[in-house]
């Protein structure tokens, strides 16, 4: 369904070209997080690369969930979680949970947040990139009965809350523009 | 579509998230109570991924090489300089290794030795990372109808990286010597004693349980064929101390950066095991001799 007449007045039935630009827009942050996802996977050769899938993911999942909560439901959040697990090899159900965690916070906060502009957005992100990061590391260090190391950890926070504004940026650009079912 | 009221439409969207919660604590139970469906779900799910990232590698190293060729120039002199010093260094070592090649075929022959099988392999390429934040591991590409299985040993640069732990239809995965679950029986050449080299999740394994010497810097460090479970005398790397008590082993293959590994056919000391009999004559693409 296509949300044209939410304002007064009558309007053509919207034909099908309309329609399916609309369903790209509303796809598109599920659709660009998880081609994201397995672009962070290519064999691109850079030392610790692992790190780099949970940080994609949580930017996006972030970012979405805050700025338009319509592109990321939750039943988005739990699939993308479980594709985080599968992908990056995690004890099944730690993506699942973390992120549906960060989705339950965003959506709590996003009021706030969404009004405010980039920079203190970011700083609340890297506070939230180190609590998704310890979650992560407890839930996986619960599920396989052993104490992980802290740094790969320690590094994830620090890389997720870096590479915000790389990805951040282009989606906020996009959230006008190529997300917005409303220019359909 | 169904049309639901306003009020039961919130209410529904409201419940979403606490029911998505419990199914997440369902999934957790479902990965401890069957650990094979998940490891399953893992590896169809590289072997889907496996043949695309196999295509990007190849553009992806050409622009990597491009970045490091450019990169490069500024520390010409310096490269060269050191490439210089390392040349004289190995011409002397060349000379004492033919010297030892000779001699050790003229003793070989006064006993009538009979030499180990040289290994068979097979290469294939490093796709992914197999590994995730908390493991070290890699994802190989190895097309449809390979001879891999199980247990088998990846080396790199001669070095020994890891043994397969999953094998799927078009890939295989490599749980490195740096993971730490890997365990691996090793040999320290010249004191002959034995330890247990365990992974940290650092770049360096650690050696444990060391029989007789300590270990010393620089020894070598071989595997050691106990229990056949990996053929012995493999090199791995050297021994490097950061910290007293604490005898690292810095490993001869670069694995924060691999490109190719082989994978070693038959993985029992030499025998072959039974099911590994039936492994395909060498063809020019497949496994050959090593």
């Amino acid at each position: 369904m296509v949300d044209v007449g939410r304002a007064p007045g009558i309007r053509p039935r919207p034909g099908i070209w309309r329609r399916l630009d609309g369903f790209a827009r509303r796809a598109f942050p599920v659709t660009s997080t998880v081609l994201l996802m397995l672009a962070s996977n290519a064999p691109f050769g850079i030392p610790d690369q692992a790190a780099l899938l949970p940080a994609v993911t949580m930017i996006a999942v972030f970012f979405w969930s805050v700025f338009r909560p319509s592109g990321m439901p939750p039943l988005a959040v739990f699939l993308i979680g479980l594709l985080l697990d599968l992908l990056g090899w995690l004890p099944l159900g730690t993506g699942v949970l973390t992120l549906l965690l960060a989705h339950a916070f965003c959506a709590r906060w996003r009021r706030g947040l969404a009004r405010q502009g980039f920079l203190p957005v970011w700083l609340v992100f890297t506070g939230f990139a180190a609590a998704a990061a310890a979650v992560m590391w407890g839930l996986a260090s619960l599920l396989i009965l052993r104490l992980l190391p802290l740094a790969p950890a320690a590094f994830q926070a620090v890389l997720t809350a870096a590479l915000y504004p790389a990805l951040a940026i282009p989606f906020g650009r996009a959230h006008r523009d190529l997300a917005a079912p409303e220019r359909a | 579509m169904i049309r639901l009221s306003i009020p039961l439409r919130q209410a529904l969207a409201k419940l979403t998230l606490p029911v998505l919660f419990t199914v997440s604590f369902g999934v957790i139970l479902l990965g401890k109570l069957d650990v094979m469906a998940a490891q399953r779900a893992r590896i169809s799910l590289a072997d889907a991924l496996a043949p695309i990232y196999a295509t990007l590698a190849g553009p992806l190293a050409n622009v990597r090489a491009g970045v490091e060729d450019v990169t490069g120039l500024f520390a010409l002199d310096a490269e060269v300089a050191r490439l210089r010093a390392e040349n004289a260094r190995l011409r002397h070592w060349q000379a004492v290794a033919l010297t030892l090649a000779a001699r050790t075929r003229a003793l070989e022959a006064d006993l009538h030795w009979i030499p180990s099988p040289a290994p068979e392999f097979v290469t294939a390429r490093v796709v992914a990372d197999a590994g995730g934040v908390f493991a070290r591991a890699v994802l190989l590409s190895t097309g449809p109808n390979h001879f891999i299985r199980k247990g088998q040993i990846a080396l790199s640069d001669g070095s020994l990286v890891g043994r397969v732990t999953d094998v799927g239809s078009r890939s295989a995965r490599v749980l490195l010597i740096t993971d730490p679950n890997s365990r691996i029986p090793v040999l320290l050449e010249g004191s002959g004693s034995r330890a247990i080299m365990v992974g940290t999740n650092g770049s360096r394994p650690r050696l444990i349980f060391w029989s007789g010497a300590a270990p010393r810097e620089a020894q070598q460090v071989v595997t050691a064929g106990i229990a056949g479970s990996l053929p012995p005398d493999l090199p791995i790397g050297t021994v490097h101390y950061t910290a007293a008590n604490v005898p690292e082993v810095v490993p001869g293959a670069d694995l924060g950066r691999l490109g190719m590994v082989q994978i070693v056919a038959g993985g029992l000391a030499g025998l072959s095991a039974p099911e590994a009999v039936a492994a395909p004559p060498a063809s020019p693409g497949g496994p050959r001799p090593g």
